[in-house]
């Protein structure tokens, strides 16, 4: 039986290097640490990398691949986090050619983990290749990972064009709700107007807002360590973070809640922009 | 040069790169958005082309020549072939 409330997230981009495993982990874990039974399932097969920004990759034995192709079952593969009691990992694997992420065996795995997790958090990788497409596939949400640069905004649209046209829901005609994360921001850089400001991100992508993390010392720690930003010691990035996850559950009044923290963030940056 | 454009950005402001970010990725995502990103089909269209042409004319494949240009808000589709001889064989 899949949990009632259970949801598949996909962490996508197109573009490579913005940001997705360090936000499935941050956002991963912090689903969990707020009590609800996560797994995060790394979709970059070949290039695996979540094992090493969670910390858990000297305990990687079987990995999705082996799964799919029931060399091992789902409870074997999973990696249970040794900081979070409700939260895992289901690595991708290293060495195995990518068409091993077949249709049937993705739902097979997915519909399973629902039945167990409240979220699965899946790690896109980038390119629109057939890793991409399967990671968004069966999504009920997606968070869009952006940063503030002329490839990362284009390969965001591409994305989101993706999203509403081959995806399961796009092709149920369902909605997929799509959600922004605006990483390696930098408001200093804005003020002096060398890098595309928030308003200019959201103008052009047109989908509502999640977070904005920005540019921070304790992302690169973090992945350093292997602890997700959320988990690691207090810093700008996490405080961000953790209250993109709130907004993800839905935390207060949709419309109150998103102008309270955007008006707050304007309010910032316009001291930022005051004439000096 | 370069200490008097620094002086006159001083006053006017140098155009801000973001700004000039801001347009081209409007003027690119317009354009993909429309569907006109996706050129993929024209190595396919060219060769249906050379199908149904060959039925009547017999040509070469390198005598034609499919090309997709982007001007402002539309685009062209260049269809070029060059028929055999003079012509006669029609």
């Amino acid at each position: 039986m899949t949990k009632p409330n259970s949801k598949i997230i996909v962490v996508t981009s197109g573009k490579g290097g913005v940001g997705k495993t360090t936000t499935s982990a941050a956002i991963g874990a912090e689903l969990a640490r707020r009590g609800n039974k996560t797994v995060v399932v790394d979709f970059d097969i070949g290039l695996r990398n979540l094992d090493l920004i969670m910390g858990c990759e000297r305990r990687v034995i079987y990995d999705f691949v082996n799964v799919i192709n029931n060399d091992a079952n789902i409870s074997q593969a999973l990696i249970k986090d040794k900081r979070e009691e409700n939260l895992y990992i289901l690595p991708a694997s290293q060495t195995r050619d990518k068409d091993a992420l077949s249709q049937e065996g993705v739902e097979r795995v997915l519909n399973a983990l629902k039945e167990e997790f409240d979220f699965v958090v899946c790690d896109s990788p980038a390119g629109i290749e057939r890793g991409a497409l399967m990671a968004l596939y069966f999504a009920d949400e997606a968070v869009i990972v952006t940063n503030p640069e002329v490839s990362s905004v284009r390969d965001s649209d591409r994305i989101i064009g993706v999203l509403n046209s081959r995806s399961r829901r796009a092709e149920l005609g369902q909605e997929l709700k799509k959600h922004l994360l605006v990483t390696r921001y930098s408001p200093a850089r804005v003020k002096k107007g060398e890098m595309l400001s928030l308003e200019d991100v959201q103008e052009i992508l047109a989908i509502p807002l999640l977070g904005i993390i920005p540019e921070s010392t304790a992302v690169l720690n973090a992945s350093n360590q292997g602890v997700p930003v959320t988990l690691g010691p207090v810093s700008d990035a996490r405080k961000a973070y953790q209250e993109a996850v709130g907004r993800l559950l839905g935390e207060g009044t949709e419309d109150a809640d998103s102008k309270g923290w955007t008006s707050k963030f304007m309010d910032g940056l316009r001291v930022l922009w005051s004439p000096a | 040069m370069k200490l008097l454009s620094n002086f006159v950005s001083r006053f006017t402001g140098p155009r801000q790169t973001a700004t000039i970010a801001k347009e081209r990725l409007q003027i690119v995502v317009s354009h993909e958005r429309a569907g006109g990103g996706d050129i993929d089909f024209l190595p396919k269209l060219r060769h249906e082309l050379m199908a149904v042409i060959g039925k009547y004319i017999n040509i070469d494949q390198d005598q034609i020549n499919v090309h997709l240009q982007r001007s402002g808000s539309c685009s062209v589709l260049e269809l070029n072939i060059t028929l055999p001889g003079d012509g006669s064989t029609l």
